[in-house]
């Protein structure tokens, strides 16, 4: 039977299907971090459970950890008690831990990729949304709460009820200037944060196909932005060639090869709905509201809520840009940030740090803002340092920091104060998300790097 | 887990739509390593503006949240569901829930109800005109019962069940080892393993 690429990974890893239950899903690779593992580890111990497959587990701390001075001890004692507790579970259960100051050290969906370790028609969860990330390898990757995890820990398995499918067919080619980013903001605009429910969306079309993997990563990234769990990029030539030479790339490459190129959806096969989108007219897309889908084209004005015919969406307009302290009809382009944090695991790997260096070579930042430049993991730090890209951040103006999700959530000393406006290349633009009373617009690398060089939300185009 | 069989209580109305996981507990409120005290990062933003919902005397004990549409969006923190429960929500009503969020509830004994929109509509009414409202939430037969007025709930009958039996994914699972050690035998060599550390 003909069958999309969702069903056919998902039929490889079935340990156990019976009638009126869960369908019982191995899984072939754990990410962990400390913010939502302390309970799942604690749970093993009260029950007196190992972790079944520590060769299958891997666990980097992100969330919480301090972007500077990270060789001193971690100075928020709650924090660091945090950190601490996951190292202490890491020993006690024999997981493969890189703490702050390893060079594999990062965002758990930026590590998973580099090490190799994400591969395609693999199954992969982590106690974190935006393991959907991973999807842009054919893998199928989903964010699970710490009681599954504690369940994957325990067992390598989840009971999971199999979801639906998803085409969102992209086709055309992107002008310059536009990123991936701009194809999933404006994705999620239209489908709206519950469009995906339900779904294991699959990226298609030529827009798709001629993406870089660091470019698909944002996309698949932010498939949870739309309500999916999942979001998937059939594997090809670039997938491959990304995943060579790769610590963890297969030592038997051509067998494993052999195997990956199974895995695509059938001619046939048919998608429980479809989406279809053009890119050659996609521009830069912003957000101006408080979910991730109050988003519009950069060259367009922030809209009335007035226009909005949904009583819903009407009601959630206003209060949205009552909080981001907005007015309907200006100029998008007229809004002046105070802080441009780049970075975070949707636009935080090295060919975003380049995209950016790139913009701001020669030039210094506009005197009205500060920008954050924090990589994605240790090892994209090093890299951009090795091409000198720390240089021209810190000679343009911008803070050079380590690893770590930062500014993305605030859950560590980088954060807006109130009323503090960011543009931001990470996936949320929840009201407080970077910081209690925080406004935040969620751009691409490219318009983070313009809008820096002139204070307002600006393209390259307009420099 | 405690069992589930059903509920009577009060309940809160929350005119809001999209509450999303950081509004229900901010991140900078999860840094405990715990399963409770999560109550005091509950709607954290919210709870400081003093005409906010919460605040109101006349809901001081509800058990029970009637929420907008689209409740729990965003990040897969469980801790949004310990908040509630800590707090001591036993029951969250909406018309749609985030994927995530909902399972984590179910997982962990809050259950959640999905109702039209319509329905909540008309329970936010009653609430607000009467907050000592009593509403009965029966798992069993799926309804809920408030002021003569009976609304059926669907949920798929094995989540019922486990939660009707308290019963823990973990041990269910555990049960079922024999599945897993066969599965283990026919996985690829090429799968990548975390150790032994190659770099
Ligand atoms: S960078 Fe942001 S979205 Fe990504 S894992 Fe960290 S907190 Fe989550």
């Amino acid at each position: 039977m003909a069958s999309t690429l969702a069903e056919k990974i998902w039929a490889e890893h079935v340990v156990r299907s019976a009638p009126g239950e869960p369908d019982l899903l191995y899984i072939d690779l754990h990410l962990i971090h400390e913010v939502t593992s302390p309970q799942a580890f604690d749970g093993l111990r009260l029950a007196r459970r190992t972790v079944r497959r520590p060769d299958l587990t891997i666990a980097t701390e992100d969330h919480n950890v301090p972007t500077q001075n990270i060789d001193k001890p971690i100075a928020d004692p709650v924090s660091k008690l945090q950190v601490d507790t996951l190292r202490a579970n890491c020993l006690e259960f024999g997981v493969r831990l890189h703490s702050l100051g390893d060079k594999e050290q990062g965002i758990v969906h930026v590590v998973g990729p580099q090490l190799g370790l994400t591969q395609p028609g693999m199954t992969i969860v982590c106690g974190d949304s935006h393991t959907s990330t991973h999807g842009a390898f054919g893998a199928l990757a989903f964010g699970i709460g710490t009681s599954e995890v504690e369940h994957v820990l325990a067992t390598q398995t989840l009971p999971l009820l199999r979801p639906k499918t998803m085409a969102i067919n992209v086709s055309g080619s992107l002008k310059p200037g536009v990123t991936s980013k701009d194809i999933i903001l404006a994705i999620i605009a239209k489908i709206g944060t519950a469009g995906g429910q339900g779904y294991v969306i699959e990226y298609r079309g030529s827009a798709i196909r001629e993406l870089s993997m660091e470019s698909r990563m944002t996309v698949c990234n932010m498939s949870i932005e739309a309500g999916a769990r999942a979001g998937l990029i059939a594997p090809d030539q670039t997938t491959f060639d990304y995943i060579a030479g790769k610590p963890h790339a297969p030592k038997d490459f051509d067998a494993a090869l052999m195997y990956w190129k199974t895995f695509f959806t059938d001619e046939d096969a048919e998608f429980d709905v479809e989406i279809d989108l053009n890119a050659d007219d996609m521009e830069p897309f912003v957000t101006w509201g408080t979910n991730p889908a109050q988003g519009a084209p950069l060259n367009s004005l922030v809209p009335n809520p007035a226009d909005l015919s949904d009583d819903e969406a009407r009601g959630a307009a206003e209060r949205a840009l009552a909080y981001m302290g907005l007015t309907a009809g200006t100029p998008l382009k007229k809004i002046a940030i105070d802080t441009v944090f780049l970075g975070s695991c949707t636009n935080g790997r090295i060919e975003d740090l380049r995209a950016a260096a790139h913009i701001l070579k020669g030039k210094k930042i506009s005197s009205t803002l500060r920008m954050l430049v924090v990589p994605g993991s240790a090892r994209v730090r090093l890299e951009a340092e090795a091409e000198g890209l720390d240089k021209v951040f810190i000679d343009a103006g911008a803070e050079w920091r380590n690893a770590g999700c930062s500014m993305c959530l605030g859950m560590n000393p980088d954060q807006l104060v109130v009323g503090e406006r960011s543009a931001s290349t990470s996936n949320r633009n929840f009201e407080g998300r970077q910081g209690k009373g925080g406004r935040t617009h969620l751009v691409s690398p490219l318009v983070a790097a313009a809008t820096a060089l002139r204070g307002t939300l600006s393209s390259p185009a307009d420099l | 887990m405690e069992k589930f069989i059903s509920h009577t209580g009060t309940a809160v109305p929350l005119r809001r739509s999209n509450v999303d996981t950081d509004q229900i507990i901010p991140a900078v409120y999860l840094k405990r390593v715990t399963r409770s005290g999560f109550e005091d990062g509950l709607f954290a933003a919210w709870r400081s503006e003093p005409d906010f919902v919460l605040n109101q005397p006349a809901y001081k004990s509800a058990t029970i949240l009637i929420a907008g549409v689209d409740f729990g969006t965003g990040s897969s923190r469980e801790h949004a569901v310990w908040a509630l429960q800590n707090y001591g929500f036993k029951v969250i009503i909406s018309s749609r829930f985030a994927d995530i969020f909902r399972g984590n509830s179910l997982k962990g004994g809050l259950l959640t109800v999905i109702l039209d929109q319509s329905e909540i509509e008309a329970l936010w009414r009653s609430v607000e005109a009467d907050p000592s409202t009593q509403i009965k939430v029966d798992l069993e037969s799926g309804t809920i019962t408030y002021d003569q007025i009976t609304l059926h709930f669907v949920i798929d009958d094995y989540t019922r069940w486990r939660l009707m039996e308290g019963l823990d994914d973990i041990g269910l699972t555990i049960k079922n080892s024999e599945f897993i050690d066969s599965f283990e035998k026919t996985r690829a060599s090429f799968k990548p393993t975390t150790l032994p550390i190659r770099s």
